[in-house]
């Protein structure tokens, strides 16, 4: 057998086990994370040498490099003592035909938020955001909601049609193969897209701790495929009667929902089959699926079958009875589609524990589904007080956005905020002014500013203020 | 809004398209003179751009996708819209309907559409007095309901039947005939009081019986965020922020914060994070004390450092006062504690500590509610508004207790419900 085979599990690979010994943070903690036991030494250490009269810049220095205790002698064991894989040969091409993540990045991984949702088929896996970079999500932590579970469909064999509400609304309804619509002209597009409950829970209060929970239902993918105006084109579409399309899925479900005409006829919403530059995943549709930018996910159809033209919107299940925004008032908005603008700073976030004092890079994400990003705000004062953050390129319509923030944290309790502006002007609120007008009762679309608090300890944790 | 990209991907794809028959042209005029030639190709070049703009919106895409058969848009054309187009023939009775509903909806829905084991309850807290009007009362407060059944929230029939039809039964969708969707409908309708038990539900009678849907005018699109002016929403949004950058007014309390009872509820946080960079998750196992609430309550506002000492201050004191108002969660409850308000309210009739009676124990509470984050709330609420179906058929009562005493009861309850 390979080496490989042994790399599965950490605790049984030497190497690992080596370089875990030897770091300075990770001393026996073969799990990989410090110990609250840990935590507390360091900070009760570091606490006392800040006490200590001797806070000379050079001491400082040692102290907030932490355990320099570790390095004895020379200097650091792991400069000092070359690794096996400094010294003996390692594996070779294509030991695995489909690559992997390392086996140190076990820890993200998609996951449910206990008690969300009681049947699997129709739940929910959250991505997580605290351990992403830039604006991309790899395929394999997109994250997941399903109706009446996923398939793995046979691509031979599905079909899409393209049909009217009546006999005029098209010239001709048509079928298409999977090899004609892969035929087409196709346009790659980089879009988020984030489902109409996403931070849903924590409408009234907060309740659940991590980022990946409150903003979990949220990726950004390049996709690829045929704008759907192209195939509704070639089926000669009514466009003066018909203002209204629905779009249905090929699973047990049969997803429906009415797609926003405007859209279609921008050249925005597409018929995807890529994904990041392969197929669509199982998970996300595969061999096809909607995509509606700016729109909450449960408009993007998976495993999508059938187009309709209409002239009157559909009410479907999705419409009528869930995805829709409870007011005070006890009315429902129907139809509520367009994700608006939202923000929220990934790192510093919730459930983490900064390891030290000092500089750190505050990092988030910012998207608008009306359009491009203009602006991020953060505030490290409870929103007292707001700097500009950096916009990271690029910075695309409808997609997600990458901001970045210079923080020095000083060990004290602080709050951390972040606030978007999209390039229709429109700001991100605050919970109290958001439930000003929506109240507290809504599932979805709730895109307030989120709070993490820093404690002393360096623990964040999901605050709300008021 | 216009979309700049898109137009000009297909701005770029009807030139390039052009480009072969300009080609064409050009060879026309290779005998032309030399200074001509830079001057005609430009004037083809945009006469083409313009005819293939002006003639053809795209290209012909020869031998890509066929007509639809006629039987093939009957076999997937089955949506069913609020006018009722696209609704098969058929008919229903209640009768028939509550058949159907035991053989194939009930072990899911429960035999009153009211179970909530499975997923959220189909039919309840929907009244007679909302089939007149129109609105659905317990939607306006919650407090009327603990719940929202798919009922209460319900616009359209049609709704229901395309649901049902496309949908349902959860693991065999699509099997029902026309004829029992109508009868499913009719009894859910029945479950409602929105018919009465002799009712027959078809396609000559579905219109009229939309019109005593419960909620049929409890909703509306006067909003923004309908990308378009078909469902004629408003076009500015109903929220705004503020751009506010210096001494802007605070939100000055933290007012919500995850309980340490429920540091474990996601499982253990240290574990969901990457093992490298500048933070590591937080160890959360029941085990292990909050290290931060801990620290941050036992420091005094005066020890603060000046730069966030205003926020901080607040913070804390905010953090504070909220441990001593809820003083119950923090300090053990006994047995003692609670017994006399037990018996005060009956709760003992049906719950004792560690075996079922009519209701569940308060151990079997334990173990099915510890891990909600809301856990607290939610069991305060169930004991004020009482509730059916989490664990059996036998309702419990709403009960008329104060908030201090149930909160009381859930404390201990979450402390492990020990004697």
């Amino acid at each position: 057998m390979m080496r490989c085979t042994h790399n599965q599990d950490t605790k049984f690979d030497p190497i690992v086990m080596t370089t875990m010994r030897n770091n300075r943070f990770l001393q026996a903690a073969p799990e990989g994370f410090l110990s609250a036991e840990q935590i507390q030494s360091v900070h009760a250490g570091r606490r006392g040498f800040m006490a200590g009269a001797f806070a000379s810049a050079m001491v400082v220095a040692g102290t907030a490099r932490g355990q320099s205790n570790l390095v004895s002698g020379d200097g650091d064991p792991n400069i000092l003592n070359l690794p096996g894989h400094s010294k003996s040969l390692g594996q070779g091409v294509a030991a695995r035909g489909y690559g992997v993540p390392s086996v140190h990045e076990k820890n993200l991984q998609r996951r449910e938020s206990p008690g969300l949702t009681r049947v699997s088929q129709a739940g929910v896996s959250f991505a997580p955001l605290q351990g992403l970079f830039g604006i991309i999500t790899p395929n394999g932590l997109h994250f997941e909601r399903h109706h009446q579970g996923w398939w793995d469909i046979e691509p031979d064999k599905h079909r899409l049609m393209v049909n009217g509400s009546d006999a005029t609304m098209l010239k001709k309804p048509m079928v298409f193969t999977m090899d004609e619509l892969m035929r087409l002209p196709s346009v790659s597009r980089m879009h988020f897209i984030e489902c109409g409950a996403n931070t849903g829970m924590e409408w009234g209060n907060v309740a659940v701790p991590t980022v990946q929970y409150t903003h979990g239902m949220l990726s950004c993918c390049e996709f690829t495929g045929v704008p759907l105006r192209t195939l509704l084109d070639m089926c000669g579409a009514d466009y003066r009667r018909g203002r209204f399309v629905l779009a249905e899925g090929a699973d047990g479900s049969s997803m429906t929902r009415t797609i926003p005409m405007g859209l279609i006829e921008s050249g925005e919403v597409i018929v995807a089959y890529g994904q990041n530059g392969e197929m669509l995943r199982p998970e996300n549709g595969y061999p096809l699926r909607l995509v509606v930018p700016g729109v909450q996910g449960v408009s993007w159809v998976k495993y999508l079958r059938r187009i309709e033209l209409g002239d009157m919107p559909y009410a479907a299940k999705d419409e009528t009875i869930h995805y829709v925004d409870l007011m005070p008032d006890g009315q429902h908005r129907q139809y509520t589609s367009v994700q608006e603008v939202k923000s929220v700073i990934t790192s510093p976030s919730g459930g983490q524990v900064l390891l030290d004092k000092g500089f750190h890079n505050v990092t988030g994400l910012a998207w608008s589904g009306r359009g491009k990003v203009r602006k991020v705000d953060v505030s490290t004062d409870g929103g007292r007080n707001w700097k500009a953050a950096r916009l990271e390129s690029p910075v695309l319509s409808k997609c997600l956005t990458r901001f970045n923030f210079d923080w020095s944290w000083g060990g004290k309790p602080a709050l951390l905020l972040s606030r978007a502006v999209d390039d229709t002007g429109h700001i991100q609120p605050t919970y109290t002014e958001l439930r000003k007008v929506r109240g507290t009762r809504s599932i979805y679309h709730n895109n307030a500013i989120q709070t993490w608090l820093i404690s002393e300890s360096g623990e964040v944790k999901n605050v709300q203020l008021s | 809004m216009f979309n700049y990209p898109e137009i000009l991907d297909t701005y770029f794809s009807r030139f390039s398209l052009s480009s072969n028959f300009c080609i064409f042209f050009r060879l026309s005029f290779v005998y032309f003179a030399q200074f001509l030639r830079s001057l005609r190709l430009v004037f083809w070049s945009l006469f083409c751009v313009g005819i293939t703009t002006a003639v053809a919106a795209q290209p012909n895409f020869q031998g890509i996708g066929r007509p639809a058969t006629a039987a093939e848009v009957k076999a997937w054309d089955i949506d069913v819209r609020p006018d009722f187009k696209g609704l098969p023939k058929g008919q229903g009775t209640v009768s028939r309907g509550e058949t159907v509903w035991e053989a194939q909806c009930a072990s899911c829905h429960g035999s009153f559409a009211e179970s909530n084991e499975v997923f959220t309850p189909l039919v309840g807290y929907t009244t007679a007095r909302d089939v007149q009007t129109g609105r659905v009362a317990s939607l306006q407060r919650s407090a009327d309901a603990p719940t929202r059944t798919s009922m209460m929230k319900v616009s359209q029939l049609s709704t229901l039947w395309d649901y049902i039809s496309r949908a349902m039964p959860w693991t065999a969708p699509k099997s029902l005939s026309a004829d029992d969707v109508y009868a499913v409908t009719a009894y859910m309708l029945h479950l409602a009081n929105v018919v009465p038990a002799d009712y027959t539900l078809s396609d000559s009678n579905i219109a009229d019986t939309q019109k005593r849907i419960p909620n049929r005018l409890g909703m509306h699109t006067a909003h923004a965020m309908w990308p378009g002016k078909e469902l004629k929403g408003s076009l500015k949004p109903d929220v705004q922020g503020s751009t506010c950058t210096q001494n802007c007014v605070l939100e000055a309390k933290v007012t919500s914060f995850i309980p340490d009872y429920a540091r474990d509820a996601h499982g253990n946080l240290a574990e969901q994070s990457r093992t490298m960079g500048g933070s590591r998750g937080a160890v959360t196992l029941n085990t292990v004390k909050s290290t931060s609430e801990s620290t941050f309550l036992e420091q005094k506002p005066a020890t603060l450092p000046v730069n966030n000492a205003q926020v901080a201050t607040k913070n804390i004191a905010n953090m504070i006062s909220k441990a001593d108002a809820s003083g119950a969660e923090k300090s053990v409850i006994k047995y003692a504690d609670v017994s006399p308000i037990l018996q005060k309210f009956a709760c003992a009739a049906c719950h004792s500590v560690d075996t079922r009676l009519v209701g569940p124990s308060f151990q079997d509470i334990v173990r099915k509610q510890r891990a909600r984050s809301d856990a607290a709330a939610y069991l305060a609420s169930k004991i004020k508004a009482g509730g059916q179906g989490v664990y059996g058929q036998i309702p419990m009562p709403a009960q008329q207790i104060s908030d201090p005493d149930a909160h009381k009861i859930v404390a201990w309850i979450l402390q492990g419900a020990n004697k």
